[in-house]
């Protein structure tokens, strides 16, 4: 038995490896998000969902405001001088926004993974284990041990790993580390894991490897992955949003997307015609 | 097809252009050499200057004496208690000098005879001996050996300081015919003929020698010479005997510094002189410079209580300029809102690290002292008064070593739900550790040279006893040389040095501490 979900809110049984279906209900669900940096708007009046078990990716041009709207989603933002957020934010219901929501708690259930891996300068154990035991998720030194390893083999760096787990994180190559990275974000059990461009720092092989594994933390988890690459867009995803200026264009099943975009815009944007 | 790259790097304008270029870049080097040059030259200069005179106050003559501990003089009638013998200094210090007289019977001629015996030696170099023996009571009545600095003149002569002198042998002296007056004529053929080159080539050199001094030793016998011929001379015995010349080659010293001008008289010469012949002098390290706290004899003198202050000086101000240092550098970096109040607390911070150490001298003596009630001297004033100073210095270094931890940890700790706390003193502190620790010795360091502010709180104080804790009377070895090298006597000069190269030995030894720090931290990642 290998599922470590916290029990879901709706109640529903989760299979270990059941396929996410498509349509699942929405996992948080965002109205009208506008969000500011000092006196400039850099989303306009967002409102969409995620669905559980799925993957979605945004996309958009350079500055469009993708890593602003995902860094909604766990309140990174917060930590951001000048920057403000308006809007509801709803997952399972309650809004993250909410001055009874803790935000270090909410981060704890959505995880994120940046664009350059950011390992802590510390061994690759000690990089799993320390949101674990902030968290008091584990009850003793096997139990950590359990849970280094389970999140490690998730992020499919275990067996590349598993002799040198006293190595410094940083001493890993740069797929590792961003494996690492997600390995580290897994281990606190969180429901939703946001990707702000994980790949862009890596070679084919390893964003394959990546892709693959996100394909495989799907079935888990409500993932939200922003991407320059169509390609890995029409790969890793099931529902897409094309983002410009700060705006939702469009948003729909990844397949309608890119093979039959209701908005010129988006057509544009995905075959190349855009800047 | 032509190569266009190939055309523009052989162009005469690209060429021109290169020129110039190399010619500022060797230009630029050379300057940059020539500045590390002057550095080295300064610090090269600084070494020798102060090292040099610094390794003749590394070690100092001391002259030994055995002496029987005659109770009548130790324990009067009275005055029997270990207490009283132990400050009985002018009862054993009597014994030295007792026995210097005995040794030269020709000093118990007049009492000024006697008082130049007397300069011999220190009356307080002998209370580590009455201390001694006021707590081995047994030793009462026995003989013991026990070895005194010699007076800090004539130890400066014995290393040739003092004053310049020409050493020439003379040939063999044949005889020695004793005069009524007490004088003797010295004679060998062209025995003083090398004498007479010597002072001739003195004098061709412009040197008057018309009030010089020739000192003929031999053994430990010495005498002044006057009507200096080539082949006889007239002899003034000053100490030993006249036999002593007969049959022998004996060494003349040349002084061309009038007696009347000097500190050390021809007469303490010649006792020294002998003295070391008895193989009773020896040069030895002058431990007493880390061991004896100060005096005002300067063979007596040493660090150890500045050495000591300075230490709870250095306590103080680390106790409450490193905490508070870090810790508003860690607030105002990772917790503080960016406002108008944080900048203008920012820009007053980088003021209060320019402002002038007297000025905290003043404050500490306002606040401190006379506002609080604060003791005078102490080195828990004079720590406040630099951790005022060095918290500043602290701050900034430690907020340019937190700045330096990328941006990337923290977001990393942040999202996966550490509070900012944990993100702050788990991830971002240890990473800026090795930058702040070198910001705080550094600080330390700054604080340990610093002289003027603790000249204002009274530190300056002739201090004789080794402080015990931080409210106690004490100085701080900056404030030490500072002193010494007001003092008049020649020999503070070396000691002066010596104390310096302390100073810089414990400042050393604190940078050193930077580095394997540094070391230290950036090797675990
Ligand atoms: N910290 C900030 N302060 C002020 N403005 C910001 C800040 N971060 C982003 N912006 C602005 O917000 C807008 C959206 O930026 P964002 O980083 O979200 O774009 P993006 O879609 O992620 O772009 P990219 O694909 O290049 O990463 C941009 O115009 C940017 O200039
Ligand atoms: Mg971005």
């Amino acid at each position: 038995m290998d599922t470590d979900h916290r029990p879901q809110t709706d109640g529903a049984v989760v299979a270990p490896d059941a396929d996410a279906p498509p349509a699942a209900p929405p996992r948080i669900d965002c109205r009208d998000i506008r969000v500011f940096y000092g006196a400039t708007q850099a989303i306009h009046n967002v409102s969409m969902s995620f669905p559980d078990r799925a993957v979605t990716a945004l996309i958009g041009p350079s500055g469009c405001g993708k890593s602003t709207f995902l860094r909604c989603l766990n309140r990174m933002n917060d930590t951001i001088e000048n920057c403000r957020v308006e809007g509801q934010i709803l997952m399972d219901g309650q809004d993250i926004n909410d001055h009874s929501i803790d935000a270090v708690l909410l981060r704890s259930r959505v995880g994120m993974v940046f664009q350059k891996p950011n390992p802590f300068p510390k061994s690759i154990y000690d990089n799993i284990a320390y949101g674990p035991r902030i968290h008091g998720l584990a009850s003793g030194r096997e139990d950590l041990d359990a849970i280094v390893e389970k999140s490690l083999r998730r992020a499919g760096l275990w067996e590349e790993v598993k002799d040198r787990l006293q190595a410094p994180g940083t001493s890993l190559s740069g797929g590792q580390q961003q494996r690492l990275c997600i390995a580290r974000a897994i281990a606190v059990r969180p429901e939703v894991i946001l990707m702000d461009e994980p790949c862009s720092a890596l070679d084919p092989v390893a964003t394959a490897r990546i892709e693959e594994l996100i394909d495989e933390l799907r079935k888990r988890y409500c993932i939200v992955i922003v991407t320059h690459s169509m390609q890995q867009a029409a790969r890793v995803s099931q529902r897409t949003a094309f983002f410009h200026l700060g705006n939702l264009i469009e948003m729909g099943e990844t397949e309608q997307i890119f093979t039959n975009p209701r908005e010129k815009r988006t057509e544009d944007y995905i075959t190349g015609r855009y800047g | 097809m032509t190569d266009p790259a190939a055309s523009a790097f052989s162009t005469p304008d690209a060429l021109k252009r290169l020129k110039r270029r190399r010619a500022a870049d060797v230009r630029f080097r050379l300057y940059g050499m020539g500045a590390i040059f002057l550095a080295l030259g300064a610090l090269v200069l600084l070494a020798m200057s102060i090292g040099a005179q610094a390794v003749s106050a590394a070690t100092y003559h001391v002259v030994r004496y055995d002496i029987t501990l005659d109770p009548a003089v130790i324990t009067p009638p009275g005055e029997e208690t270990p207490e009283e013998i132990a400050r009985n200094v002018d009862g054993f210090w009597e014994l030295l000098r007792d026995n210097l007289l005995a040794t030269f019977p020709e000093a118990n001629k007049d009492r000024a005879a006697r008082m130049e015996v007397s300069e011999f030696v220190t009356r307080l170099a002998v209370l580590p001996t009455a201390k001694r023996v006021a707590s081995q009571p047994q030793l009462l009545g026995n003989a013991i050996t026990l070895k005194a600095p010699l007076n800090d003149d004539l130890d400066l002569y014995l290393k040739g300081q003092a004053f310049a002198e020409r050493r020439v042998g003379t040939g063999a002296i044949s005889g020695v015919l004793p005069q009524d007056d007490g004088s003797a004529q010295i004679e060998g053929q062209g025995a003083f003929a090398p004498i007479k080159t010597a002072m001739m080539t003195l004098e061709a050199d412009g040197i008057n020698l018309s009030e010089a001094s020739v000192l003929l030793t031999s053994g430990s016998s010495t005498g002044r010479l006057h009507d200096i011929q080539s082949d006889s001379a007239s002899i003034e015995l000053l100490t030993g005997t006249l036999e002593a010349f007969q049959g022998s080659s004996a060494t003349a010293r040349i002084i061309a510094l009038p007696e009347a001008q000097r500190v050390i008289s021809d007469q303490q010469i010649a006792w020294t002189l002998a003295l070391k012949d008895m193989d009773r002098i020896s040069r030895v390290p002058r431990w007493s410079l880390l061991t004896n706290s100060d005096s005002t004899y300067p063979e007596l003198a040493g660090g150890l209580a500045a050495l000591v202050g300075s230490l709870f000086t250095m306590l103080v101000t680390a106790l409450v300029a490193i905490p508070i240092g870090i810790l508003a550098a860690v607030y105002l970096e990772e917790f503080a809102p960016k406002n108008r109040l944080t900048d203008f607390i920012e820009v007053n911070i980088n003021n209060l690290a320019a402002v002038p150490s007297i000025v905290f001298g003043l404050l500490g003596a306002a606040v401190y002292i006379n506002f609080l009630g604060m003791p005078r001297s102490a080195p828990l004033v004079g720590g406040l008064v630099l951790a005022l100073m060095t918290f500043p210095v602290v701050i900034i270094a430690a907020r340019a070593a937190l700045k330096a931890v990328p941006p990337s940890v923290r977001s990393g700790a942040l999202a996966i739900g550490a509070s900012q706390m944990q993100t702050v003193f788990h991830h971002v502190v240890p990473l800026a550790a090795p930058g702040i620790f070198t910001g705080a010795i550094l600080g330390m360091a700054r604080a340990l040279g610093e002289t003027a502010p603790l000249l204002l709180i009274g530190m300056v104080a002739f201090v004789g006893d080794v402080p015990t804790s931080p409210t106690d009377e004490s100085t701080v070895m900056p404030v030490l040389i500072y002193t010494w090298s007001n003092n008049a006597e020649r020999a503070w000069e070396p000691m002066t040095s010596a104390m310096i190269v302390i100073l810089l030995a414990v400042l050393l030894l604190m940078n050193g501490l930077v580095v394997f720090l540094r070391r230290k931290y950036e090797r675990r990642w």
